[in-house]
């Protein structure tokens, strides 16, 4: 695979909102207005990048059986280190976002993808896995907070758009329209995606925790599917 | 007192974590598909929040604060909830097996769950020990809060699987199939919580 495809492959065909749905909480919170969801996507974004590089580079250190926890302990460092620069540049970033920045450390992207690429492959390549996941990431939630601000409030960063900033449909702005919105987007993905996506079914099998829980939950859910069909 | 109640009813009602805070959606929609690991699950996170509550709100202010260490807050608490969930995991199979069997698959589960996370440091945020608010009174604030936080995850997760068996037997066009569907049935459960914004401020004035 080369860097481009390596990097490209995050934007889309393994879009991590989107195709592989992890991080619902922080997509679904953050997406309110288009400052947020990029403000949120760069933090999320240099997190991944710095993870995946260091993950990458002790991946020979560190041994297998404690490899969860020294991922969470160098997620949680970093995303700290995150945290006190927006607090220090962006105060207003750092309101808005509120308790969704310290909350990277649980976003399952960044812990899916130091176990499933970051721990097994070079450190470049690893880098550039980060920044396309990043990218494929605040790509969705930008796309999700656009058409949220702008129906819902009728504004785009800020800015009043003329028809629309008189007759917005506030609900999209709030809870339900999170929801709602995001239900869309699958659907619109699922619609035009040509080739069959990998049917990661959300809940367990596409779950980069799952390796974490000892695959727990994957016990429920087959017995849940068993009982479905 | 009312202050307690309205904490826990707000944290029941209004903020409730799934569907307006949107914290711990992943097992809002993985494990909602039955009401029995419905209701599993979401005991076990009450219990969870609970115990996180009770062993982090301590630890924020009586090491981390008067050492000047509140940047270590995050580090902190996702190790000391992932060992206390362990813990927890290993006591509960020595002892008391049988309550193990109906709570246990779902203890590792929650160790990155980000509603257990998300509401240790709301609690900190929101209940901190000040001049005028002594360690206890912060503290039982803390712990009421938790309790609702988990009783509204309960209730959103019982609510939410009766919606959803309701759309099995439903035909549904193929494209929202699956998670979109379901993502459209939260949204219309999350409305009917947005009805009781201002019920609590009413009931207490």
């Amino acid at each position: 695979m080369n860097t481009l495809q390596n990097f490209s492959k995050g934007l889309v065909k393994e879009n991590p909102v989107l195709v592989l749905v992890l991080g619902t909480c922080p997509t679904l919170a953050t997406s309110t207005s288009v400052t947020n969801a990029l403000g949120m996507g760069a933090a999320a974004t240099v997190v991944l990048l710095c993870s995946n590089i260091v993950i990458s580079a002790l991946r020979k250190i560190i041994p297998d059986k404690v490899r969860i926890p020294c991922y969470i302990v160098l997620i949680a460092g970093f995303v700290t280190a995150v945290q006190m620069l927006v607090k220090a540049f962006a105060p207003a970033l750092d309101q808005s976002l509120g308790i969704y920045l310290p909350l990277i450390v649980v976003n399952c992207i960044i812990l899916g993808r130091a176990e499933m690429f970051a721990n097994k492959n070079k450190v470049f390549d690893s880098a550039v896995d980060g920044l396309g996941m990043g990218a494929g990431f605040t790509l969705a939630l930008v796309l999700m907070a656009t058409i949220r601000e702008v129906f819902g409030n009728g504004t785009f960063m800020g800015m009043p758009i003329p028809v629309l900033s008189d007759n917005h449909i506030s609900i999209l702005t709030m809870a339900p329209g999170g929801f709602f919105v995001f239900g869309l987007l699958i659907a619109a993905v699922n619609k035009f995606s040509k080739s069959k996506p990998k049917k990661k079914d959300f809940g367990c099998a596409g779950c980069p925790s799952a390796e974490l829980c000892g695959k727990a939950g994957c016990d429920i859910a087959k017995k849940e599917a068993a009982v479905n069909d | 007192m009312t202050k307690l109640i309205i904490i826990l009813l707000s944290a029941v009602f209004i903020n409730n974590y799934v569907l307006s805070r949107f914290l711990g959606i992943c097992p809002f929609l993985g494990v909602s598909k039955k009401l029995d690991s419905a209701t599993g699950m979401s005991l076990a996170v009450i219990f969870v929040m609970l115990l996180a509550t009770a062993a982090t709100y301590p630890i924020q202010f009586y090491l981390l604060e008067p050492n000047n260490l509140g940047y270590l807050q995050t580090i902190v608490f996702i190790l000391v909830i992932a060992a206390l969930v362990q813990l927890v995991e290993i006591t509960l199979k020595r002892y008391i097996p049988s309550l193990h069997k109906s709570l246990g698959v779902y203890l590792p589960l929650i160790t990155t769950n980000c509603a257990v996370l998300g509401v240790t440091i709301l609690n900190v945020q929101d209940y901190p020990v000040t001049e005028t608010t002594t360690f206890w009174w912060g503290f039982a604030q803390s712990m009421i809060n938790s309790l609702g936080s988990g009783l509204g995850f309960l209730l959103a997760m019982v609510m939410f699987s009766g919606v959803r068996s309701a759309i099995e037997a439903n035909d549904v066009p193929k494209s929202f199939k699956g998670l979109p569907i379901t993502l459209v049935a939260a949204a219309i459960t999350s409305l009917s919580f947005l009805g009781f914004g201002g019920v609590i401020e009413n009931l207490f004035a």
